[in-house]
């Protein structure tokens, strides 16, 4: 994707909102910033809001993010936290991550990325990695056939993500969303357990449960939820997953 | 001084030679820096006792919200018999009447107000105490209204200034009732008499005899509280000599403040790590065990919750239920460094486990980030269950409070026997503004309110034009708001005297008073002032001119979104109104102080405000404290917290309050991990300099089905700026009002 400059040459972030008390997206308190724009078309998105790329959400340069987020230091400092950069998909840009994550180092804010990892390990994709701190990647669903349906996309490009960071050593949380009768599957979540055991620097594993609560989004957009009758993960299927795949 | 009764005590300072209990205190108390383990549940007696509570609960909101009322018998230190709930179960005792829950009349503050609020329960005063209180004694009220002039009245009835305590006691006074316990009331009253010694002098002025007649006032009311107690068969007017006497006595001092006051507020102070110290000697002389001592502060626990008035129902909407404001102040640091929490700062909150959660008494923690990390957690912890704490800034206030202040009220830090204050309620700025616009009419009435100044004409609002003629009203509101307060505290002072309260402080020379005044309505009047200058506000007026709503076009910065063009604006607009207060002589020479504090009138000053120029419809209800009008803030909740903490507190010493709520889901995935993360908020919050938070944690769910089954929720206590309140007896309105208040919930 190429990238927006303004007038003065400084590489345009489009951000969608802000979430000063993340307590859910990684360790400690998080500012979570929602970037506009996402190439996936999961069904069950609760940001169905952030997807659109050219013109929307609200311009930043990296500078002013940094000064937003500098503000929630003292929380950050005394939690353990920092800034989780979510969407949208972070990763769709690369450039504007490229100028922040090394401003975000130097503070000693500490840095987690949200992403579907639906890219090529291309040069850029390593630097930004190398540069975060923690990653909570999404595996949308480990059955390609359901993967492809759910989402859009194939499942491929982000097992190999997963695989690099691994490779490398990148703290990782992976994270998989709970969507009854579509990811919940046993012998799915069993394959699941079964990628996640090559994998060396997995830190935790959170399933979380779909939930509707974004659905107005999808209707405020006039975009047709086909979820419908999906109904939302209970507390016991997420228990069922958890046991299922040996976690807790 | 020499007392057998202090045996064991640390005797170096200057404590037993003058009244000084925060030096009995560092010379004494036993700082705790571990964790809630050593917590004891409730007796059996304890338990007995609160069930016989819980059945009179009950029986009092069967009865429509007042279980008794004594309407003859005027309310006094020593007006009543003993009264008891089952003598047998009791380890504390006394009552405010001769029986639990049964409300007394106090008619010094006005006759009126006593004949509508126990003719609204169903009661009818005694035809000769009302005889004799409309025709031999004069009322506070009364002679408040003999002086009131007529632009006091016209700002009065059209809400520009709203709640002024002048039909009602203005409270925030605490005895520093500790000092009863500590020496025993005779070297109290011996204090006293050289206090009048002191002002037998030369030049008798108007001062020193009024003076003069409160000391006076202030023995005779220490000389009733000791035959109040004298009735429960206890002497105090000698120390406590132990742990249960030590909290009997202080009770007994609250208890007779209580009975001689129907204050807005009627605070305890700051009486748990006092407490600690004779429950640590009783500990180690091996006279009682740590269930002993629970069973002990349970018990004064269950005597605080039993806190009752007669009051209007106008008043109750007005601040919800049936506020009291017993605020406990717990925690804190030394000058020294060395943490003021004990173990009995644990065994106060450990009540809200034991007796299940209450609005009363107010449990307060005074938060610093030194605070040892067992006590934050533990304070995380319950305020998580039972949303029944309020944190202030212990590392903001102790700069110019020292260690031992308390917080009358809600966030009215006063250092304790050593300051009061004349109670202001507040001014509606967000009205000021409109009357700004519409040249002193009131929007709603179309009345000419304030003086007659030129309105704005022009179609679009112009900023700079708005902002000098909002400087110009406020210079306006703040000249009538003085006039007022000065008006009610001089009466207040001459026909309903605290004089027990203020036989509990310091010599009449060294007490610093304030004249605290309010804002209400300050997150609409920035947003409306951001709105005139980022945005277009068009004005719609009435066939007479008057602007009565307003068309924003175009998007503008709002408050709590840690945006400086907005929060700036407020930060301004507090430091303008209290220079322009500073500027009018107050009654007694007390210092100007404000605070940006509603408690839940916030949905009444909105009720009577028009449309705003920032989109607020009238009549809805402005955001509660220094909270954001409810859906403005999108940033999250640290994004309204680091707008808040740009208020001044140094222009607003009288508190800026804070209202949070967040469901469960949101603060974490796990117990532990909410538990830090609501430490880690508070710690950055207070670091950020913000000064009070109330913390809620509940889901909108749980909210919405105590609105149809208030019977399944007797104890579900909730906190509204500043204040803890029952859920159940607020009104539906201030219900509604709490579910859509931003509760932060992350989708």
């Amino acid at each position: 994707m190429s990238e927006n400059l303004d007038t003065n040459n400084n590489i345009i972030g489009r951000i969608h909102s802000f979430e000063s008390f993340g307590a859910v997206d990684g360790p400690g308190i998080r500012f979570v910033v929602f970037f506009q724009g996402c190439g996936l078309r999961c069904k069950y998105c609760h940001n169905r809001d952030t997807w659109a790329i050219s013109n929307a959400g609200m311009e930043y340069t990296t500078n002013d993010l940094i000064a937003k987020i500098s503000r929630y230091k003292n929380y950050f400092t005394v939690s353990g936290g920092g800034v989780t950069l979510s969407g949208g998909e972070p990763l769709l840009q690369q450039d504007f991550l490229l100028e922040l994550l090394p401003k975000l180092k130097e503070l000693g804010i500490h840095t987690a990325i949200d992403t579907s990892g639906n890219f090529p390990i291309t040069d850029k994709i390593a630097k930004i990695i190398d540069l975060a701190d923690l990653f909570l990647l999404d595996i949308k669903c480990i059955n390609d056939e359901i993967c492809k349906d759910l989402v859009g996309v194939s499942n491929k490009l982000e097992l190999e993500f997963a695989k690099y960071l691994s490779s490398i050593n990148k703290p990782t949380w992976i994270r998989q969303v709970l969507v009854p009768g579509i990811t919940d599957h046993e012998e799915d979540l069993l394959t699941l357990k079964d990628f996640l055991s090559t994998l060396q620097n997995v830190q935790k594993v959170e399933i979380l449960a779909y939930h509707d609560l974004g659905r107005f989004k999808w209707e405020n957009l006039g975009c047709n939820y086909e979820l419908e009758d999906i109904p939302n993960a209970t507390t016991e299927d997420v228990a069922r997953a958890k046991k299922i795949l040996k976690i807790d | 001084m020499e007392f057998k009764q202090w045996n064991g005590f640390n005797k170096a300072g200057e404590w037993t030679k003058e009244i000084d209990v925060r030096g009995f205190i560092q010379s004494n108390y036993t700082p705790y820096e571990g964790d809630s383990k050593f917590l004891m549940g409730s007796t059996d007696k304890t338990k007995k006792l609160w069930n016989k509570v819980l059945d009179l609960y009950k029986k009092e909101r069967e009865n429509g919200g007042v279980l008794d009322a004594d309407c003859k018998t005027p309310s006094a230190v020593n007006a009543y018999e003993a009264g008891y709930i089952d003598k047998d179960l009791e380890e504390i005792v006394g009552l405010q009447t001769d029986a639990p829950l049964k409300r007394a009349i106090m008619p010094n503050g006005g006759i009126r107000i006593v004949e509508k609020s126990a003719e609204a329960y169903g009661f009818k005063v005694d035809p000769e105490t009302e005889y004799i209180y409309h025709n031999l004694r004069k009322t506070h009220n009364d002679g408040v209204f003999e002086v009131y002039t007529p632009d006091i009245r016209a700002a009065r009835s059209s809400h520009l200034l709203t709640g002024l305590p002048d039909g009602y006691g203005r409270g925030r006074i605490i005895g520093d009732y500790r000092r009863v316990a500590l020496y025993g009331v005779d070297s109290l009253i011996a204090e006293k008499k050289v206090e009048l010694e002191i002002l037998d002098t030369d030049e008798f002025t108007e001062d020193i005899i009024r003076r003069r007649e409160e000391v006076a006032d202030q023995i005779k009311a220490l000389n009733d509280l000791k035959a109040m107690a004298a009735k429960y068969g206890f002497d105090i007017s000698v120390p406590a000599s132990n742990a249960k006497e030590a909290i009997q006595w202080l009770y007994f001092g609250y208890l007779g403040a209580i009975k001689d006051q129907n204050g807005a507020a009627m605070s305890l102070g700051r009486t748990s790590t006092f407490l600690d110290i004779y429950i640590e000697r009783d500990i180690q002389n091996g006279i009682l065990t740590e269930e002993q001592a629970q069973e002990l502060m349970d018990q004064f626990i269950i005597k605080l919750r039993l806190v009752r008035f007669l009051r209007a129902p106008e008043y109750n909407s007005l601040f919800s239920g049936d506020p009291v404001w017993v605020t406990e102040s717990i925690g804190g640091m030394g000058i020294d460094g060395r943490t003021l929490v004990t173990k009995n700062s644990f065994r106060v909150l450990h009540t809200l486990d034991n007796l299940g959660p209450a609005p009363e008494p107010n449990l307060t923690v005074l938060w610093s980030n030194n605070l040892p990390q067992g006590f934050k957690n533990y304070c995380a912890d319950i305020s998580i269950r039972t949303s029944s704490i309020q944190y202030e800034n212990d590392d903001l206030m102790r700069i110019t409070l020292g260690d031992d202040y308390g917080i009358a009220c809600c966030v009215s830090a006063m250092k304790i026997g050593k300051q009061m204050q004349f109670f202001g309620a507040r001014a509606n700025l967000a009205k000021t503004l409109l009357y700004a616009i519409n040249g002193g009419r009131d929007e709603n009435s179309g009345k000419q309110v304030a003086p007659k100044f030129a309105p704005i004409t022009s179609e679009y609002l112009n900023y700079d034009e708005v902002m000098e003629k909002f400087d110009q009203m406020m210079e306006y509101v703040a000249k009538i708001y003085i006039k007022a307060l000065n008006a009610i505290h001089f009466m207040h002072d001459k026909y309903s005297y605290e004089a027990l309260e203020m036989a509990l402080h310091d010599r009449d020379e060294d007490i610093l008073r304030t004249m605290a005044c309010g804002i209400a309505g300050l997150s609409v009047a920035a947003d409306s002032l951001s709105a005139i200058k980022y945005a277009k506000v068009k004005v719609i007026r009435d066939e007479t001119g008057l602007a009565v709503d307003y068309k924003v076009e175009g998007d503008f910065p709002k408050y709590g979104n840690d945006d400086d063009r907005v929060d700036q604006i407020a930060a301004q607009i507090v430091k303008s109104f209290l220079r322009k207060l500073q500027k009018h002589h107050t009654y007694r020479g007390s210092k100007h102080t404000l605070s940006i504090l509603t408690i839940t009138s916030n949905v009444v000053y909105g009720k009577n405000t028009g449309n705003t120029p920032d989109g607020r419809r009238a009549g809805e209800p402005f955001g509660p404290g220094a909270n954001p009008l409810h859906g403005r803030d999108s940033n999250g909740a640290l994004a309204v917290m680091n707008t808040i903490a740009k208020l001044p507190y140094e222009y607003s010493e009288d508190g800026i309050s804070f209202t949070f709520s967040i469901t469960p889901a949101a603060l974490g995935k796990d117990e532990d991990t909410k538990i830090n993360n609501l430490v880690s908020m508070l710690d950055g919050y207070f670091k950020q300099t913000g000064h009070h938070i109330n913390v809620n944690v509940f889901n909108r769910e749980l909210l919405e089905d105590a609105m149809e089954h208030p019977e399944n929720y007797p104890q579900l206590t909730i906190r509204v700026s500043g204040y803890a309140v029952n859920f159940i007896k607020l009104t539906r309105e201030q219900q509604l009002d709490v579910i859509n208040r931003t509760i932060h919930e992350r989708i």
